[in-house]
């Protein structure tokens, strides 16, 4: 392509991805406006949503809200939240390589039925598995317990990151691990430096998205969970949705504060998701 | 950052989530005061109420030490049911008579006779009664909940005592052009219709404890009534919600509105009044509102009932009821409060109170529940104008005969298990007889298993007992009628009942196969988009030149990272037809606003609208990661030898993206299918049920038409056997490669 052409498609580009994120971030924008419009929800017809008196009213009253005990619920909410996604992440993305991996790589009876069984357990819709998931978790031991929490969303996020990195794996030729393996390196070896430093674009996608299925969970959160110091952020979030009443600006104001942590950890992730593998003799 | 910070971090985290986690409540000594309980879904002043009264509770005694649990309103019911029977219930909970009946048979809840003769006196008559199942109480009555007629004193002296009058002030006080409107209310909620069904003398039970009727002559002159308000005199907003009430009161142009005690503390700036319903003219009665009774219910399963009992009498003590009257302003069940000056005088509370003295309490049987979904189909129905009044409630009454359906006979096990058995050895006997192995084979076979064993291990426990344990129970319900915490095995008959559709042509919004049609569509056309939205911005994004694009894949994030029930939300208000933006934006560009929600295809489209928006970004980034797997050598080598840019895209990107991409399409697939929350909170299955999806249809069952478990795990059955089907047979068509072709 000559330079003219790679200016334009530079342009061309620009020309789509603007309006397209224009119309991604109008929503968000009345989020926004239902967070900054001090006291109750004002009618607001019409296509700007931004209030013209804009407070932060609604933040501060979420941030410094404290239960019975006098502690503050939000902080610690959060910081409960973030311990059980980042286990869920580390614990998610550890069992579900080296399953990957297995049904890549080896041939052994029952891989097929492994994989379609990983798939079936997505087929069943959870709004019937909350009730015996709790009698499980009352058996083990692990109910009213973060600890047992973020093994049910790792279990969670096991099916999908299993397939999509044994897809990803399964790109990787295996001349490379067979060429390791003339070097005399041995199996776990060649696992942990060969094979997956070359996934790192499908281990990014496969924590991001672990994170993201512990962070915003609520319904098994509070199902499981008996203590308020125990709740995680969506919990506390959904507490402000009433019977009658939801507290539109704090909730608002919780789910963009809400979302910040998932931001970050996408941003830090994105140089593993598009980092270049380096180029020449990787692939054949 | 490095493998060692991780694991140190790791670590740490992991030690925190195993420090013990009850230590911090745990009490010190033997003799120290025996724990009480109590949970509760309030929030704001009636929680600081409660919190109080549980301080002076604790410091007026030492036996007891009551502790309160505040949990979202939204699980609270799921939570109770899930944990009294396991004995991790609380003691104490404060709940509506709404499920009384169900949960009394169900052995959850504990009787409280003794105290109920105790202090009869000291309560309404139909709030005890509403609390009354099966001859026991179960309940003592917290505080009143029904409707009254708020009105802006700027803009009406006197309220209206009479239909005629009522509906003469609104007409006088609306001005649709300028979005005034005389009465603002939430008239598709069967809870503040009821009052005008009462007033034309109906009811929803012809008689106690049968099946409601809902399409009575009583019933169509109440829902004519509304109709021409809202129709012809058009004095009621479309699409009212609670919120947007609220909205058009506080901005002054919503001169009446009708809604329960909770109101006043959303009202904000506007000198208000509130009255009692009015009479209806033609029939002379009142329009009398639903009464809904708080109560404060005693766990069955408690080890500490009497401390409960206590704590229960307590609150409704004369103290008691005085706090949750001031600091909760709630309209307290106890008489001797309104003996206090403060109290007795307080406008808000008198008036609400007399209000609920001409209430009808609502029925607390089981019977009740499933009616709502009916009703307030019929009502949209009616109020959009889609229905006659009769005609909708002719269908809703239809409805609720097919929801309520009678119990099919139970039978016995025996068959089927044996059937089971034989399945199973049959199986088995096929997958010996199919590999003759020699020796070295099997031993190949069994060091190649071990060694994938060891690897999959982890992840294949965790997946046995938590997801494919409650996965076989969930199957096995579906061979279950459940009633009330009692299961009958019934076989096949569920099943029979959803494939045949007995009660429903097939053609309608109730019936499988319909939605298991608008299911298809549904995923179809949601994975279609979301595939072509996300590869193609991220092969936009993929340039390596292109300026800004960190900046632009974070934007691009941002619907995936902010929590979905807020922005499905959101969305469904820019699809208000009056008052959302995108009817703004049609009235900007000189068209016509439509209305989205009363035709199948504009709802449809705005739920699809909706998961679009909240799913092409999980796809974008799939697909980016999914670029990666291709080498940038390919896409010089077919530049240097002359491919345009769709020949490459086409002939490398496409075939090469197949592996790495495929199984995010596919789970895509499968969880747009079971996608349940957009469809619930966008078009709610409007219109008339047809939006829903099959996995919305099997929520309905199980929590809103009467808690028919076995009913809805049969549903699920039958979409997980659907969609098992349809994986195997995609697999056949497309024959998939196998692993390592790369």
């Amino acid at each position: 392509m000559s330079a003219r052409e790679k200016n334009a498609s530079q342009w061309g580009a620009h020309l789509v991805l603007i309006p397209i994120c224009a119309l991604t971030l109008y929503p968000v924008l009345w989020v926004i406006g239902l967070a900054l419009t001090p006291g109750e929800a004002h009618l607001r017809a019409g296509l700007w949503p931004l209030p013209a008196h804009a407070s932060l009213e609604h933040v501060g009253a979420l941030l410094s809200s404290r239960d019975a005990a006098g502690q503050l619920i939000f902080v610690r909410q959060l910081f409960n939240s973030l311990v059980v996604a980042s286990a869920t992440t580390a614990i998610g993305v550890a069992l579900s390589v080296t399953a990957a991996y297995a049904l890549s790589r080896f041939s052994f009876p029952g891989r097929q039925l492994g994989m379609s069984t990983l798939l079936a357990t997505q087929m069943f819709p959870a709004t019937m598995m909350s009730v015996p998931l709790y009698a499980i978790l009352d058996r083990l031991h692990l109910l009213d317990s973060l600890a047992g929490l973020t093994i049910v969303y790792a279990t969670t996020a096991i099916p999908f990151s299993v397939w999509m990195l044994k897809g990803y794996f399964d790109t990787i030729p295996r001349d490379l691990e067979e060429a390791a393996l003339l070097d005399g390196a041995t199996q776990g070896q060649i696992f942990l430096k060969v094979v997956l430093p070359l996934a790192r674009p499908a281990l990014a996608v496969t924590a991001l998205f672990s994170f993201m299925t512990a962070w915003n969970e609520f319904v098994l959160a509070a199902t499981f969970i008996d203590g308020q110091s125990r709740f995680t952020l969506p919990v506390a979030l959904q507490r402000l949705v009433g019977e009658y009443h939801t507290e539109w600006g704090q909730f608002a104001a919780g789910a963009l504060l809400v979302s910040a942590p998932v931001m970050l950890v996408f941003f830090a992730l994105q140089k593993h998701l598009v980092g270049g593998l380096t180029a020449g003799g990787v692939k054949g | 950052m490095s493998w060692r910070n991780c694991l140190s971090v790791g670590l740490a985290a992991l030690a925190m989530l195993i420090a013990p986690a009850r230590a911090a409540d745990m009490p010190a000594a033997a003799t120290a005061p025996e724990r009480l309980l109590v949970w509760h879904a309030y929030r704001a002043a009636e929680e600081r109420a409660l919190l109080q009264l549980l301080a002076q509770f604790n410091a007026s005694q030492s036996r007891y030490r009551a502790e309160a649990l505040a949990l979202p309103y939204d699980v609270y019911a799921s939570k109770l049911t899930a944990a009294i029977p396991s004995g991790h219930g609380p003691d104490l909970f404060l709940f509506s008579q709404e499920r009384v009946a169900v949960w009394a048979r169900a052995g959850l809840l504990a009787p409280l006779d003794a105290d109920g003769a105790e202090l009869a006196a000291g309560f309404p008559a139909a709030s005890l009664e509403a609390l009354r199942s099966a001859g026991h109480l179960y309940g003592l009555p917290l505080s009143l909940k029904c409707d009254a007629l708020y009105y802006n004193r700027a803009l009406i002296s006197t309220p209206p005592s009479t239909s005629d009058e009522l509906e003469r002030e609104a007409r006088r006080l609306t001005l649709a052009s300028e979005g005034r409107y005389g009465l603002a209310y939430e008239a598709n909620d069967f809870f503040h219709h009821a009052a005008w069904l009462h007033g034309y003398g109906g009811g929803v039970f012809i008689e106690p404890g049968h099946r409601a009727q809902l399409d009575s002559s009583a019933a169509v002159s109440a829902l004519e009534f509304v109709r021409r308000l809202a129709l012809e005199d058009q004095v009621i907003p479309e699409e009212p919600s609670g919120t947007l009430v609220a909205q058009l009161f506080n901005a002054g142009h919503a001169a009446m509105v009708i809604n329960g005690p909770w109101f006043a503390g959303e009202v904000q700036g506007i000198d208000y009044g509130i009255a009692p319903l009015p009479r209806i003219t033609s029939t002379g009665l009142l329009a009398a509102p639903l009464l809904t009774v708080e109560a404060a219910l005693v766990s069955a399963r408690s080890p500490v009932q009497d401390g409960a009992r206590a704590l229960a009498r307590y609150l409704v003590s004369t103290e008691g009821a005085a706090v949750r009257a001031r600091v909760g302003r709630q309209v307290v069940a106890t008489r001797s409060a309104y003996a206090l000056a403060d109290i007795g005088s307080d406008p808000l509370l008198s008036v609400f109170r007399e209000a609920a003295e001409h209430a009808v309490p609502m029925d607390n049987t089981p019977a009740m529940l499933p009616v709502w979904e009916p009703e307030k189909r019929a009502l949209v129905a009616a109020l959009t104008g889609a229905a006659s009044p009769k005609d909708a409630l002719a269908q809703a009454q239809r409805r609720l005969l097919a929801t309520t359906r009678a119990a099919p006979p139970s039978r016995s096990p025996w068959p089927y298990l044996a059937a089971a058995a034989l399945l199973l050895l049959g199986g088995l006997a096929v997958a010996r007889r199919r590999a003759p192995q020699s020796n070295a084979r099997v031993q190949y076979i069994a060091r190649e298993l071990w060694r994938a064993a060891a690897y999959c291990a982890p992840a294949a426990t965790s997946i046995l007992v938590l997801v494919l344990v409650p996965f076989a129970v969930g199957l096995g319900l579906s061979f279950f009628h459940h009633d009330s915490g009692h299961y009958t095995f019934v076989g096949l008959a569920n099943f029979i009942d959803i494939l045949a559709s007995r009660d429903y042509r097939i053609s309608e919004p109730m019936s499988f196969w319909f939605t298991l049609a608008v299911t298809l569509l549904w995923t179809a056309v949601n994975v279609a988009l979301h595939v072509s939205i996300g590869l193609g911005l991220a092969l936009l994004l993929r340039d390596p030149l292109l300026r800004f694009k960190g900046i632009y894949r974070v934007l691009l994030i941002i619907p995936w990272a902010i929590p979905n029930y807020i922005t499905a939300l959101v969305w469904k208000g820019m699809f208000h037809r009056q008052y959302g933006a995108i009817s703004a934006l049609f009235t900007a560009l000189h068209l016509q606003p439509i209305s989205w929600f009363t035709s199948f295809s504009t709802a449809f489209a705005a739920n699809v609208i909706t998961n679009t928006w909240l799913g092409f970004p999980f796809m974008m980034v799939v697909a980016l990661g999914a670029l990666q797997s291709i080498p940038q050598d390919l896409y010089e080598a077919a530049e240097v030898d002359g491919a345009s840019r769709w020949a490459q895209f086409r002939h490398i990107t496409l075939p090469l993206l197949k592996p790495a991409l495929l199984p995010a399409i596919i789970l895509g697939a499968v969880w747009t299918f079971n996608m349940f929350n957009i469809v619930y909170l966008v078009s709610g299955g409007e219109p008339g049920g047809s939006t829903d999806i099959l996995v919305s249809e099997a929520y309905r069952w199980a929590f809103q038409r009467n808690e028919q478990f076995g009913f809805a795990a049969a549903y699920s059955t039958l979409i997980f056997l659907f969609l098992l089907g349809w994986s195997a047979l995609s697999r056949r068509l497309a024959r998939e490669p196998s692993a390592g072709a790369a």
